[in-house]
């Protein structure tokens, strides 16, 4: 895989795309994470699953640069250090997230929505006399007819249902185009048939980008992934394909057995 | 609107730009006319004190423009916008000290509070002021760098809401009283006055004060245009985006720092060249422009107008204006209860201010949308509201938009 990056290629020594070393971070003397490490090869599809408080979100948050590590180091490609590096840096290098709670611009409509999130100049004298290319029209045309909501581009994304704000954010995701796409419970509280809509979407993501996804939906994550990835208290309890991963006795005891 | 009517994104519409010429027509060319060439006694003459009057409400009319950009538009409600209009109006007003030249009480060639100060030369921040173009660049670039450094901080420390808006009336207030002492070199309590002449006109002269006002409404119809290309740029639907997402924004790959910045300061700019406009129309400046309360009834003309609309902002300036004009005059004590008053009533049934009344009677079920496209601060998710509702907003809006292409 090239990475397609509008300024210098991401380093993709020896295929891995994201390096987590030795993660440790605590709030108030509680260790979100303690001394977590992580490897994944680039045009994987990952799920991510763990009891609550495992730390999953914490190790989301330090990825994208909202949460600082105490101790450890979390590498982008080879090179790039992103626990030194601010969020909006992090997203243009190419990591896009996406958040638990739908997060769209919710006075803005769909359209615009997909405009904002495309890649490109993120300057502001960019912003402000740069003009509407055909290309962009036509992604945005593209993105639109993958995640079906091509008849509501007129509507504030505030009015949309919750599943097409999930969908919606999927295609923001898509416009941005990035190398890693981390996606936090992208199921929640979708109907059966979106549930399956989006196991294909995110299927089909992978390869061509790199996928992370968090999810409690176990049916969801037996579902698409190739390899899982179980936290539990800030550690990386088990690893490997769902089944080794179900038959983990250690894995049987804090999670699935719960 | 179809995806490829979204490739340009005009400026006006066709109506916009019909209002707009009927504005210049009227307020730009008809009035200036009407003051000039009837004679003294005609009924149809607009009387000079009336020039004087609209010509502050036109400056005042700029500083909505401003503060509607930064806080209808970005989110950002400032309480000390009154520091950078006085910034703009002591600027040229220096200016108009040094163009007295040595017909001051004291005919020397410093300004008079300098000779009553005794001071023997011109203190070094005084160069240049004798020049027009730099006083006018002064008036714009000190009241935005002021900005800029201050919201550069503010905003790297991710100060927002209302703690934003405390300081910026801390910065106010502080200004004020640096300027109210003598020792600051800009003449303390009394500020600038007793102006003679700008760009040698006299001040005195009718005609001169009609060219001011004429500026002044030049200067609104530029300031409209260049916020209006803003707000409908990528760069405006990124301001409106930060106002609701900010988080999102930054993890779309946008700094946010930088986008906040900008408004700011632009913002801080467009309200120097208002205070610039205002100074030499009403003949002083002084420190009291800087007082916290200025920069209130400022943010209350916008909110009384209505955020987020730059036609609402410049109408909430003049309505206020208009009415503390008759309330000063009628019943001056009553003045700070009605405004106060006011607020509070727009605050709690007219959150979209008076462009969201009357958007809501003429399109009776519209206002949950409205809400979406104007510049409602006040977030209001549709979770609040029931599906099947919502359901009838939607079809509404769709058919409408529907008849406009």
């Amino acid at each position: 895989m090239v990475a397609r990056l509008a300024g210098e290629p991401l380093d993709l020594y020896q295929g891995m795309i994201l390096y987590v070393e030795g993660l440790t971070v605590a709030f108030d003397g509680f260790k979100a994470l303690d001394d977590l490490s992580l490897y994944l090869e680039a045009g994987e599809l990952r799920c991510i699953i763990g009891p609550n408080g495992a730390g999953k979100t914490t190790l989301m948050d330090i990825i994208t640069g909202r949460t600082r590590p105490d101790e450890g180091k979390v590498f982008f490609g080879s090179k790039l250090d992103l626990t030194s590096m601010t969020d909006h840096e992090i997203a243009r290098a190419g990591i896009g997230r996406k958040f638990q709670k739908p997060t769209v611009f919710e006075k803005h409509d769909v359209w615009e929505n997909l405009e904002l999130a495309a890649r490109g100049e993120k300057g502001v004298w960019a912003s402000l006399v740069g003009r509407r290319s055909g290309e962009l029209v036509d992604r945005i045309d593209e993105v639109l007819e993958t995640v079906g909501l091509r008849d509501l581009i007129d509507q504030p994304a505030g009015t949309l249902s919750h599943g097409q704000k999930q969908w919606l954010e999927i295609g923001m995701l898509l416009m941005q185009d990035p190398l890693l796409l981390l996606v936090d419970e992208p199921v929640a509280g979708m109907s059966q048939q979106e549930v399956e809509r989006t196991g294909e979407l995110l299927s089909g993501l992978a390869g061509e980008h790199t996928v992370v996804v968090v999810e409690h939906d176990m049916e969801f994550v037996r579902s698409i992934a190739n390899k899982v990835s179980v936290l539990h208290q800030g550690r990386l309890l088990s690893e490997g394909r769902m089944d080794e991963v179900q038959n983990d006795p250690r894995v049987i005891e804090v999670y699935l057995g719960a | 609107m179809s995806a490829a009517g979204r490739l340009h994104t005009p400026l006006l519409g066709r109506t916009g730009w019909g209002a707009l010429a009927l504005f210049v027509a009227v307020a730009g060319v008809a009035i200036p006319i009407l003051n000039v060439l009837p004679a003294e006694d005609s009924a149809l003459r607009v009387p000079d004190f009336l020039i004087a009057l609209l010509g502050k409400f036109v400056c005042y009319a700029i500083v909505a423009l401003a503060i509607d950009l930064i806080w209808g538009y970005t989110g950002i409600l400032s309480l000390g916008h009154g520091v950078f209009f006085a910034l703009g109006g002591y600027a040229i007003g220096m200016y108009l000290m040094r163009s007295i030249g040595i017909e001051g009480v004291y005919a020397s060639d410093l300004p008079d509070f300098m000779v009553f100060l005794d001071w023997k030369e011109l203190p070094w921040f005084w160069y240049g002021f004798d020049s027009f173009p730099f006083a006018l660049a002064m008036a714009v670039l000190a009241p935005a760098a002021l900005a800029f450094a201050f919201g550069f901080f503010a905003f790297r420390s991710r100060i927002t809401g209302v703690y934003f808006s405390i300081i910026t009336q801390a910065m106010t207030f502080a200004f004020m009283l640096l300027f109210f002492r003598n020792d600051t070199g800009f003449g303390g309590n009394n500020g600038l006055t007793d102006f003679k002449r700008i760009l040698g006109f006299s001040l005195q002269d009718p005609i001169t004060r009609v060219g001011l006002y004429s500026a002044s409404i030049a200067a609104l119809v530029g300031a409209f245009l260049a916020c209006r290309a803003i707000v409908t740029s990528k760069l405006g639907r990124l301001l409106r985006a930060v106002r609701d997402a900010e988080a999102k924004v930054r993890f779309s790959g946008y700094d946010a720092l930088q986008y906040k910045l900008f408004a700011w300061t632009f913002s801080a700019a467009l309200c120097g060249l208002a205070g610039a406009l205002y100074v030499p129309q009403v003949g002083i400046i002084n420190p009291g422009e800087m007082h916290p309360a200025n920069s209130i009834e400022m943010a209350i003309w916008v909110a009384v107008g209505g955020r987020g609309t730059l036609v609402g902002a410049v109408g909430g300036a003049w309505l206020v204006n208009a009415t503390k004009s008759w309330f000063t005059v009628a019943a001056p004590e009553t003045w700070l209860y009605v405004l106060g008053g006011t607020f509070v009533a727009v605050t709690l049934f007219a959150p979209d201010g008076l462009v969201g009344l009357l958007r809501r009677l003429r399109l009776p079920g519209r206002s949950g949308l409205d809400g979406a496209r104007s510049g409602e601060a006040r977030p209001r998710g549709p979770e609040t509201r029931r599906p099947d509702s919502l359901n009838v907003g939607s079809l509404k809006a769709k058919s409408l938009t529907e008849s406009e292409t």
